[in-house]
Parts: C-alpha cells; structure tokens; sequence
C-alpha cells in the first residue's frame, strides 16, 4: 500500500500543523509523534494527553434481538451490560482465532456501539453482516464519526474545564451523551493506557473543533497530543495486547491470558468449542510479559526468543519503556517455559541479552 | 532549522564527520536525532574493527526503531564513545560534541573531502 492509498482523518490537518510526524498504519496516514514519544508518554502518566482515534471503527448494532445475536457473535457476555454500559470481548472465527478485539457498549436497550481496530473495521462488518439475524441491523458509521482518547490523571479537571465545574465523568466502562454546544458527544470511560481516562466518539464535522477546544483548556493542565509512538509504549507498560502483533488468527484469548473476557458458560458463540477443548486439555503456549534485565537495546517484534540454546519463541510487542527505562515485551511462549520469574535471552543482532519473565502489568503506579 | 557547522563533512545517511589529521570522528547530524528522537540504546562498534565506507557499522535505538549508523569513510575504528553506554540521550543533547560516536583511522585522508559540506548537506535535507 502506498501513502497515496492511505486515508486519513478529519483531522489530518491539526496534526500536520501541530508537527506530527505522520506514519501509515492499517491503512491509515496517523500522527506517530508530535515531540517525543517520551514526552507524550510521560503527559500521559503524569498530566493529560490527547489522541486521535477518528481511524478506530464504528459501528452500530439494532434492534430486539441485537443483544442475542452479538452474545453468539462476540465472547463476553452481553447479558451483563445495564443501558451506558460497556465491556472489552471478542469477535472470533470458527478455529477461536481471534479476528479483532473490542469494546461493545449497550447505548440503548436495544443499540449497541462496537468500536473495534482500525484496520479490522471491514472485516469486522463483512463477517457480523454475514451472520446477521433478519431482525438486526448493523451500521458501518465509522466514515462518519471521530473520536479521541483523553487519558491522563488529570483528565477530570479538564472536563470541567471543557463543560463546567459540575460536570462529573461517567463511571469507569461506562457511556454518556454530551453537548458541547451544539456539539453532541458520546463520552465513554475507558482507556489503551492504564491511566484514568476516556474515549470520546462524534460526528467527523466536529472532530477539528473538538481537538482545539481539548488542546486549549487542557494547557494549563499541561496536556499534549500524542502519537500512536505513545500509545504503543504506555499500552505495553500496562500489557495491553496490539491487535497484529499479539492477537491474530493463529492465537486465541486464552492464550493471550484474556480468558477474564470470554464467557465459556454461554452456550454457543463463534469459536466456543475450540475455547473449551483447549482449556480443558491445557494451553500449550501464553502470552508472557518480560523485562530485559542489564544494559541492552530494547527488545523488539519477531526477535527470538530462547531458553538456554533452544529457540522457544519469538518477541511479538517490545519497546524501551519510558517510565522504567529498560526494554519490556511479550512473546508467546510454551506454557512449560511461561512462568513468572523464568529467565529468557533475546537474540538482538545475534548477541543474545537477558530477560525474565514478569508479572503483569508490567508497570504499576508508585 | 536544524544545525548544521559549517567545518565539518556529511553524510546523505545523516552521519558527520571532523577531520583531526588522519583521523574521522564521527556522530549523527542534529537533523538526524531531531528526527530519531528519544535516543535510548547506542551499539558501539568494537576498537580494532575495520570498515569500507558507506558499511553498517554501528547502531542508533530510538524507542520507536534501530537505526543503521554507516562509516562515512573506510577506516579503522580506533576510539568508541563509551559515554554512550551510560548516556545514549548525549546523541539528542549535543550531537556535535558530547554525542559522537566512534573515531575511525582513514585509509585515505583525502576520502573525507568526497563528502558533502555543509552547504550540500543544507540542501539536501531542504
């Protein structure tokens, strides 16, 4: 794919002008940095940060029947979502690979928004239309809408600032409807980086407004835009898995150590089966969270991984963590060699450096 | 606008180089780390190594990506910058000075004058 076949966002713009350095990803032309990534990353940590999210997917689910149709389509349970509420699950193939990883929420009694990864959006919608009920109709608004994600420890302030001291932000998962002015917003709590958080989605129009409106009443908060560079180290520290690099068709959730978001005592969705069966007979292989341990570079995808002299695996997510300051990531590895504490070696350029095996999250809040 | 002085030789791969006799020391141009940013791992190249211009010869981690780092000229290494180890970030802070890299012994001290000087190097990175 070429740059000239990348879309962008509607607010391409703002970035270009605020100096982002723009990269393609899945299909997309997104800010990766606008400063450094280290300095976006410790926004996020220590203040706010802003991120464009216009490229996620959305769509939209309705009808009577639409809550148990998704509960045959996805893994959690739908049951359990009240009106405003959301929750992280999956949407599976037959084999439980995993075809995408997202966020449902119950809009309304009998609405759902699912916002899903960008560059599974068209895959996403050609697979739940192909198994969609007569009665439900699933809606592709993702052209349409935008959205950001405001994530920092100082993202309640700037709420108020943006909407007036009263305002009070939804419950953690939850999702509200707003105005900011004319301007009707859907607010929901939530989050890629371990910090306190949200994601807000609107109508495209609106998307540049919005972006002026977060940047200039989070100044005094000390907020900063931030790329998709940041977003991928604070989501690692936090052992978020990427879609691409550590879910794909060949894994599963349970691997991924998300079985937390898989219901297995429904009785039928996609791919329950094979969740079963491997359940009961074991997993053979886990997602394992590292650290480097020494001086060394930063671990990065598809290094190997090896215990001892036998190749166990390869690094799926690595980066330099900003907050720690040593290299983080996670493989797949066989369950045998999965455990806290086991000691690793990646193979950087042919020189191997030691890594063990941590418990997850990776980086906790002193 | 990035810095560029005006005495010493570059690179198209971004590297400088400062002539000191028959040697080259060597580091990435201010344009270079300002597009790197966040330089958090340096490999050195071993003392003794011996390098064909325009070679892979070091390694320059930003948290994002490794970068190629090329020996501007064929050379022995002869002095690495072990500051480095301790303080990658040196490479961002003082690219010129503090945040060199590696010194190479020239086969041929005229190579050095193949390379751009400050005003080509302006040019070419707009």
């Amino acid at each position: 794919m070429t740059d000239a076949d990348s879309k962008t966002t509607p607010l391409y713009e703002e970035h270009r002008r605020a100096g982002a350095k723009i990269i393609p990803f899945g299909g997309w032309l997104m800010p990766v940095q606008y400063t450094s990534i280290s300095d976006e990353h410790q926004a996020v940590r220590n203040n706010v940060g802003v991120f464009d999210i216009s490229h996620m997917g959305q769509l939209i689910a309705t009808g009577a029947k639409a809550g148990e149709w998704l509960n045959r389509m996805l893994t959690n349970n739908i049951d359990k979502l009240e009106v405003r509420s959301g929750q992280y699950t999956f949407l599976l193939n037959q084999n439980g690979g995993i075809i995408d990883d997202l966020i449902v929420y119950r809009t309304k009694p009998e609405q759902f928004l699912l916002v899903v990864n960008a560059s599974r959006t068209d895959e996403d919608f050609a697979w739940l239309q192909a198994h969609i009920l007569p009665d439900v109709t699933l809606e592709n608004r993702s052209d349409r809408y935008a959205g950001l994600a405001i994530q920092g420890p100082r993202v309640a302030e700037l709420f108020r600032a943006i909407f007036g001291d009263g305002f009070e932000l939804p419950a953690r998962n939850t999702i509200i409807e707003a105005e900011l002015g004319v301007m009707p917003v859907a607010i929901a709590r939530t989050g890629y980086t371990g910090e306190d958080g949200v994601e807000v989605f609107f109508e495209s129009k609106f998307a540049p407004t919005f972006w002026t409106t977060v940047l200039e009443k989070g100044k005094p908060l000390g907020i900063r835009p931030c790329g998709l560079g940041a977003r991928d180290t604070l989501r690692l520290e936090m052992c978020y898995p990427l879609n691409g690099n550590d879910l794909t068709p060949e894994h599963n959730p349970l691997e991924a150590g998300l079985g937390f978001f898989v219901d297995l005592s429904k009785p039928n969705f996609t791919g329950r089966e094979v969740l079963a069966q491997a359940k009961e007979q074991g997993l053979k292989r886990k997602l394992a969270p590292f650290r480097m341990q020494g001086k060394g570079p930063p671990p990065r995808p598809h290094y190997p991984v090896f215990v001892g002299d036998e190749r166990i695996g390869e690094v799926n997510s690595g980066t330099l963590s900003p907050s720690l300051g040593y290299g983080i990531g996670m493989a797949y590895l066989p369950a045998e060699h999965a455990k806290i504490g086991t000691e690793l070696q990646i193979e950087i350029r042919g020189q191997k450096f030691p890594a063990v095996i941590e418990k997850k999250p990776l980086y906790k809040k002193a | 606008m990035s810095n560029v002085p005006d005495d010493l030789f570059y690179t198209e791969s971004h590297e400088w180089v400062r002539v000191e006799g028959d040697r080259a020391r060597v580091g990435i141009t201010d344009h270079a780390q300002a597009e790197l940013t966040d330089v958090v791992y340096v490999e050195l190249p071993k003392v003794g190594t011996q390098s064909e211009a325009r070679s892979q010869i070091a390694v320059v981690e930003s948290v994002k990506a490794a970068s190629d780092i090329y020996a501007p000229v064929k050379g022995e290494v002869v002095e690495v910058n072990k500051a480095l180890s301790n303080n990658p970030a040196l490479v961002n802070t003082d690219p010129f000075g503090e945040g060199w890299i590696f010194v190479l012994k020239m086969s041929s001290p005229d190579d050095a004058k193949q390379l751009k000087d400050a005003a080509a190097y302006r040019q070419a990175i707009g």
